[in-house]
């Protein structure tokens, strides 16, 4: 299991950004209710964390080692302007694909989950493949979280019987407690070699 | 009420492009300056910090050593380094309070049973033995993984370990002189930590010089300014 | 005096009636990465404090040169800029809780809570309301976070701010410092809300039969 393998794996299934480093929580317990939704969110997610893990590593390599202070700010600019682009350009291209994703860009522009990529990554020292493998593995990692979430709350739904008190955010709370635990079964998946 | 909401504007003029972007362009400046002014602030605590926890790190793993230096592998030759480079690989050289070579701190990391574990360890090349260990970072469970430096008993199997054949964790309790104990309920952990310094000796012992040939200690030239160091010590006055 | 009264409104607004987690479940990715014991629970609640105060300051101070267009792009500058401030000196002052906090300070930049704020109040209010909601929901957000990190730490260690609370016999309840931990706990924390919420309700509403019967 090569060193990319590891890092896909890792970040997919065993520290999943959602459930275990409780990264991009908002759109995961307040927009997971429908599973189309929820998916095409994901996807969404997936192509800004892999642009951004670009862009990250371009500002790595070549910007803040001159001004390695400025890392906080740039990466911020960076992610908005990029999401900003590419609503513009998917806006363009194809009008379909942005009535059906528009309105999650600007949401994503927030999502701790980008940001936290950004910054994850580079502590890590990762270079321009791993980053990027790291991205997709979180990006997929959040569209799993997030439709498994939405398909367990779709079900829950069709049941008749729900006490009011648990209802809302502290009912998907405890769902997710309960994903997150099944989540930690993953690890050690490829120690044992 | 009306004293202390502010209405907002009626007025619904538009503002030029200009102005715009003057704005975000001041905004920029402004905490620019500000981010830069915290950075040279800071900057030396921040650098004395670091320095201060690596050497507690390797005075622990390198015993009966109060002096330390980076050394760094150039030109297959292992040399003192004091600046800090981007993507260097560094090893730590001990010595004791009369500047004998007492061991080396190798980093060294891989995957654990939760995510990466960072690990330190001492290496004595005279008789090819490892002399201690510490983990650097590590988010193994707790209660269970974390015991790989939580359990005093588990960091002292690291106190005189050979390296020849490879270190091996048992389960059965330890006879040979390259064999560890695991801990119960961690065993994925216990041979993470006996993998990863294998990996770091696959990697250095062979680059490192021959026993007794290791460099000298050399006392610490002025402390430098953040940037430019080179510089500052050329322009000191003798 | 009226506007004495109002202030200290606002303050305690933020602290419980409109607690920015138990009632608005803002800034929830901080709050549960963070919280796996009560001190790291204050200190990133500090931090979080010190950002919202300066910034809702800064903003506040400010509104009235920043246009409309851009002023979402302001504020995560202002925010920004307080963020590696806060970074840096704890990197330099407290270097252990940098350790433990790690990348979790510089995501503070995501706190929805702080830019809500910016949004909402700061960018519409006087300095004073400003400074005073600042207070208030930064309280509050403190409250959680150590509310949080002492449950799950007495619970999953059985200490609290490092005290051992039940002796070396206690079992801890492991899962709950971690991730697991963190979403129950907080998940049965909102249903107190919500029982506390309802009750209220249910109270009201005999008064108003009782009025309306009398």
């Amino acid at each position: 299991m090569g060193d990319l393998g590891w890092i896909f794996i890792s970040t997919l299934l065993i520290n999943n950004f959602v459930l275990a480093y409780f990264l991009g929580l908002c759109p995961f317990l307040g927009v997971s209710n429908k599973l189309e939704v929820s998916f095409r969110l994901g996807l969404a997610t997936i192509f800004v964390m892999v642009v951004t893990a670009l862009c990250a590593w371009i500002l790595n390599t070549y910007v803040l080692i001159y001004a390695p202070y400025l890392r906080l700010i740039s990466f911020i600019v960076v992610i908005a302007s990029v999401v900003q682009l590419i609503e513009m350009a998917i806006k363009k291209l194809s009008p379909t694909l942005f009535r059906a994703l528009g309105i999650f860009l600007p949401l994503i522009t927030t999502n701790c989950a980008i940001l936290g990529l950004a910054i994850f990554a580079t502590n890590k020292g990762y270079g321009l493949w791993e980053g990027l493998v790291y991205a997709l593995g979180a990006g997929m990692g959040f569209t799993l979280a997030i439709v498994l979430m939405a398909g367990m709350r779709q079900e829950v739904e069709k049941a008749n019987e729900m006490p009011k008190l648990i209802k809302g955010f502290a009912f998907n709370l405890i769902i997710s407690g309960i994903l997150s635990m099944a989540f930690m079964g993953f690890a050690g998946l490829f120690s044992s070699s | 009420m009306s004293e202390d909401k502010i209405e907002q504007d009626a007025t619904p003029e538009e503002p030029s492009p200009l102005r715009l972007i003057g704005t975000l362009a001041i905004a920029g400046l402004a905490s620019g300056i500000i981010i830069i002014a915290i950075y040279l602030a800071t900057f030396e605590t921040i650098k004395e910090n670091k320095a201060r926890e690596l050497r507690e790190s390797v005075f622990r793993v390198l015993p009966n050593v109060t002096k330390m230096q980076k050394l760094l592998l150039k030109e297959g030759k292992l040399v003192v380094s004091y600046e800090e480079e981007k993507g260097e690989e560094p090893i730590y050289a001990g010595y004791d309070d009369s500047g004998k070579f007492m061991g080396y701190a190798i980093p060294s990391d891989g995957p654990g049973f939760a995510d990466t574990i960072s690990v330190l360890y001492g290496y004595r090349p005279a008789d090819r033995k490892v002399i201690g260990m510490w983990i650097l970072a590590s988010r193994e469970t707790p209660g269970l993984g974390d015991k790989i430096y939580k359990d005093a008993a588990f960091v002292a199997n690291f106190d005189d370990l050979a390296i020849e054949p490879p270190i091996v964790a048992t389960k059965k309790g330890k006879s040979k002189p390259n064999e560890i104990d695991a801990i119960t309920g961690a065993t994925i952990s216990s041979v993470a930590v006996a993998k990863i310094i294998n990996k770091g000796n696959a990697h250095w012992v062979s680059k490192l010089p021959e026993p007794g040939n290791e460099p000298a200690y050399e006392e610490p030239a002025e402390p430098a300014a953040p940037a430019a160091s080179s510089e500052a010590v050329d322009t000191q006055a003798p | 005096m009226a506007k004495e009264q109002h202030a200290y409104e606002e303050f305690m607004k933020g602290l419980w009636r409109e607690n920015p987690v138990f009632v608005q479940v803002l800034g929830l990715c901080p709050l549960l990465a963070v919280t796996n014991s009560a001190i790291n629970g204050l200190a990133m609640g500090l931090a979080s404090f010190f950002v919202l105060l300066g910034s809702s300051i800064l903003v506040s101070l400010l509104k009235k040169h920043i246009p409309k267009q851009v002023r979402i792009s302001c504020f995560i500058i202002i925010i920004a800029t307080f963020v590696t401030v806060v970074d840096y000196s704890l990197a330099a002052a407290m270097p252990v809780i940098h350790k433990e906090l790690g990348a979790f300070i510089p995501l503070i930049v995501c706190n929805c809570l702080i830019l809500g704020r910016m949004e909402a109040f700061a960018s519409r209010n006087t300095l004073r309301m400003s400074i005073a909601d600042a207070f208030g929901m930064g309280a509050g957000f403190l409250f959680a976070l150590v509310a949080l990190g002492g449950a799950r730490e007495i619970l999953g260690v059985g200490e609290f701010f490092g005290i051992s609370l039940f002796g070396p016999n206690f079992e801890p309840w492991v899962i709950m410092i971690l991730p697991p931990g963190g979403f129950i706990t907080l998940g049965v924390m909102l249903l107190y809300f919500n029982w506390v919420e309802e009750r209220k309700n249910q109270i009201d509403k005999q008064i108003a039969a009782e009025d309306g019967v009398n």
